[in-house]
């Protein structure tokens, strides 16, 4: 067990010290971001009650195409120099593989999300800084990752992976982003938490079955 | 016998690429893997190494059985292809101490200062290794493969790629690992290394191996004629 964590925290802090000296991931997903935010925001010319009716489609539509390109750079990153076979080569369970290129993944979306939400806010003129928000974006975001790091491994044995991974992913991830934009757009408008707890609870629920089936079948899907 | 492979068989799709092969090696050999492209060689160090399951047929690694005990065959084996298996945007000390970690190396700093003195680059240790040659990358990645001390080292065509220098700098690394008494099984085009490394020559093509000669038992001609002459006998 112990050799489990020191593997799976080896492989998040390669995937972050990396990521620090290259910023190609981050850099990728934070300027999409912000242009996907900018377009709307001249696309939609809103008044204030719209706005908040399309804040939590607009926020969770900029996280997902965001979050795509990190996925799909963060494995490409293992194929492209063959280091994928030195992780494979590796004695360690591949679990701990997945769960360390996860948490990485992971982190980096909720760097993405600390940045667009202050820039949401000033743009769209919006308080986004509600504690319930927070937890639906991280529930969220755990959830998207999970299922993304899984099928960006499968992905990234294809030739044409950076189109096979939004096809694969985005029908996989519809159940969660709605429950994201529901229970979102249900705390943007002023309603309390227990309001959309059902919608919260479906966000619990997709995480933990996602994150169980990836850690199943994540052996069979890196097998050559 | 360190390495066993017995009716080996790998089909893709319709194509088969290793035709019930059989290759044994002992322990403390160095043999070189020789032969034409598409051969097999790759796809036999490739399932060797457990990063492919074969079609049909059984390989036992140091007394391990594979698929099964794979991750005890890992601990035993070191591997080195064309690609340097290294990640660009770190230095040379934190690629090794990453693998390190993977592999469980007890006390990693003093393993890791003794391998990049084996391999030459101790003063390059905090050197990115995007800034490496291609020659500095590839004993780096025999760093790599060596830091946990396998008994058995794969090579895949390691001299691809490399200026004479930099192939005399990664022979003389490869000739101290040899010398340590390890096993070593390389794939190579390039006979003039092999025949200069090497202490067994077995012969691939077509997915079988189709001759075997250790280096005292060559015919006259030297490992050229011997080549020439087995490649010979398959087309017949």
């Amino acid at each position: 067990m112990k050799h489990f964590f020191a593997s799976l925290t080896a492989v998040t802090w390669k995937d972050l010290a990396v990521e620090w000296r290259s910023r190609e991931m981050l850099s990728a997903m934070l300027i999409f971001a912000l242009l996907v935010l900018f377009i709307f925001n001249f696309a939609l010319e809103l008044d204030a009650v719209t706005r908040a009716n399309v804040t939590a489609g607009v926020l969770w539509v900029t996280f997902t195409f965001a979050g795509t390109l990190g996925l799909n750079r963060s494995m490409a990153m293992e194929k492209d120099r063959g280091c994928l076979d030195g992780l494979l080569l590796a004695p360690v369970d591949r679990v701990a593989i997945y769960c360390g290129k996860a948490l990485a993944n992971l982190l980096l979306m909720l760097v993405v999300a600390a940045i667009v939400l202050p820039v949401y806010s000033i743009l769209y003129n919006i308080n986004l800084f509600q504690p319930g928000l927070v937890l639906v974006i991280v529930l969220g975001s755990i959830g998207y990752t999970a299922v993304g790091t899984l099928l960006a491994s499968m992905a990234v044995q294809a030739r044409t992976r950076d189109i096979l991974l939004p096809i694969l992913l985005f029908p996989v991830v519809l159940p969660l982003l709605v429950a994201a934009v529901k229970s979102s757009s249900a705390l943007l408008q002023g309603y309390p938490l227990g309001e959309s707890s059902g919608w919260i609870n479906l966000l619990i629920v997709y995480d933990l079955i996602f994150i169980a089936v990836s850690l199943m079948v994540f052996d069979y899907v890196i097998e050559e | 016998m360190m390495i066993a492979a017995r009716n080996l068989v790998k089909r893709f799709g319709a194509k088969t690429v290793l035709r019930k092969l059989n290759f044994e090696v002992n322990a403390g050999e160095f043999v070189a893997l020789l032969g034409p492209n598409g051969a097999g060689k790759t796809t036999l160090l490739r399932i060797l190494a457990s990063l492919s399951r074969p079609t049909m047929g059984e390989v036992t690694i140091a007394g391990f059985r594979l698929p099964h005990q794979a991750a005890a065959v890992r601990l035993r084996l070191g591997v080195v292809s064309h690609q340097p298996l290294l990640y660009g945007d770190l230095t040379a000390e934190e690629n090794l101490r990453f693998y390190g970690r993977l592999y469980g190396i007890p006390n990693p700093g003093q393993r890791i200062d003794e391998v990049l003195a084996l391999i030459g680059l101790g003063r390059r240790r905090r050197d990115l290794v995007r800034t490496f040659s291609r020659g500095m990358q590839q004993r780096l990645s025999i760093g790599r493969a060596i830091l946990h001390d396998p008994d058995v080292l794969l090579l895949d065509e390691p001299h691809t790629g490399l200026d004479q220098d930099a192939c005399e700098m990664l022979d003389t690394v490869l000739r101290r690992v040899a010398a340590m008494n390890r096993t070593v099984v390389m794939t190579s085009h390039d006979l003039a290394r092999a025949d200069a490394l090497a202490s067994r020559f077995d012969i691939l093509s077509a997915g079988v191996i189709c001759a075997s000669s250790t280096r005292g038992s060559l015919p006259a001609g030297g490992l050229l004629a011997f080549y020439k002459s087995a490649l010979a006998e398959t087309v017949k």
